[in-house]
């Protein structure tokens, strides 16, 4: 089906200026992916800082936990 | 409500990337060749939408600036600096493509004697200075007042100098769009297409941007007021925000009811004032 497709569509002349086409339109998808790759970067970041602040919350709720227990094994 | 940028993300994003296959399919199998340069004429159907949306996002950040020097509100120059910075980039795809274009048909990379190119430039340069003059202010509330009337000022200059442009007689740049454009209507339509398919790329990377930058300074909100609820110092907080050229939202803006046991002092909407750094 996609065989059949591309072998419908007409050739592209790139011999004539096929390189410069190509150059401007990879500059363009070339941006936009360094761009999503360095927001990609940023998101890992929060995404570990979060993990993070998970963790100390995890240990704060524990540490208010531990004294409480205590207590009540004492009476 | 506390404003949710990533919302509709998906869809637009989606959107963009059917508009883009579909421009990309209509530039190479559909649209005819152009009698004078042949295949080379692709290159307009990318180079002029990025320089129109460019030059618009410059306005538009301009725009933000002037609801921001109103209102006072941080998340109109958080949406300004977006514009402008996303602008930059896009502007720098214009100034290759168009490089690109001018080294296949003129045989040179630049023409220091064509007015469309050097007012791009001029522009680009001139919104090239937005970021340091950013960083080169400390104080948050500062830095943003200055860079909104900045964005104003600069954002009125770009369609002054579009009109400077359009006034010269001495040009090599084809004109694309106005009186002397001559296209076929494949062509018209093709370009429009491509033009909204830049305009959607534009608009999926400022909300992807602001979507990024409004978790992290919620993220960093909140580290602050667990911090301060563990009785650590805000001056010896891991989460003191380093100087930069970002805009800073304020917490207030950011949270729409936020926990009143959360430990910071109440302002006057009911909300915890965050420290500010140097503050």
């Amino acid at each position: 089906m996609a065989g059949s497709l591309l072998a419908e569509l007409p050739a592209l002349p790139l011999h004539t200026a096929g390189k410069y086409v190509a150059g401007a339109y990879v500059v363009l998808f070339a941006l936009v992916l360094v761009y999503v790759a360095i927001m990609a970067i940023r998101q890992s970041r929060i995404e570990r800082d979060l993990a993070e602040l998970l963790a100390r919350e995890q240990a704060a709720a524990a540490a208010e936990r531990e004294p409480a227990q205590q207590e009540s094994s004492l009476v | 409500m506390a404003p949710m940028y990533g919302k509709g993300l998906r869809e637009l994003s989606i959107a963009t990337v059917a508009v883009m296959a579909v421009a990309l399919a209509l530039v190479f199998f559909w649209a005819p060749l152009e009698a004078e340069q042949g295949f080379l004429q692709k290159i307009f159907y990318v180079h002029v939408p990025l320089a129109i949306v460019s030059l618009c996002g410059f306005v538009v950040g301009g725009v933000f600036a002037i609801q921001h020097l109103r209102t006072r509100d941080s998340r109109w120059d958080m949406r300004s600096y977006v514009a402008i910075h996303m602008s930059l980039i896009f502007g720098v795809a214009t100034l290759i493509t168009g490089s690109i274009w001018a080294k296949g048909s003129w045989g040179h990379w630049w023409e220091w004697s064509e007015p469309t190119l050097v007012s791009f430039l001029i522009v680009f340069l001139l919104y090239a200075t937005y970021q340091p003059l950013r960083f080169a202010i400390e104080d948050p509330e500062r830095q943003s007042r200055y860079a909104s009337v900045f964005a104003v000022t600069a954002g009125a200059f770009v369609p002054l100098n579009f009109i400077a442009v359009r006034l010269s007689s001495e040009y090599l740049h084809p004109r694309v769009l106005g009186a002397t454009s001559n296209l076929p209507w494949q062509m018209s339509l093709t370009f429009v297409v491509s033009l909204l398919g830049v305009a959607l790329l534009f608009t999926t990377l400022c909300k992807y941007e602001l979507t990024v930058k409004h978790t992290r300074m919620q993220l960093r909100a909140l580290r602050r007021l667990a911090e301060r609820r563990d009785g650590a110092t805000s001056g010896a907080t891991s989460a003191r925000r380093a100087r930069s050229a970002a805009p800073s939202v304020h917490a207030t803006a950011m949270t729409a009811r936020p926990p009143r046991a959360a430990g910071g002092t109440t302002g006057a909407a009911g909300a915890p004032r965050v420290a500010r750094p140097g503050s």
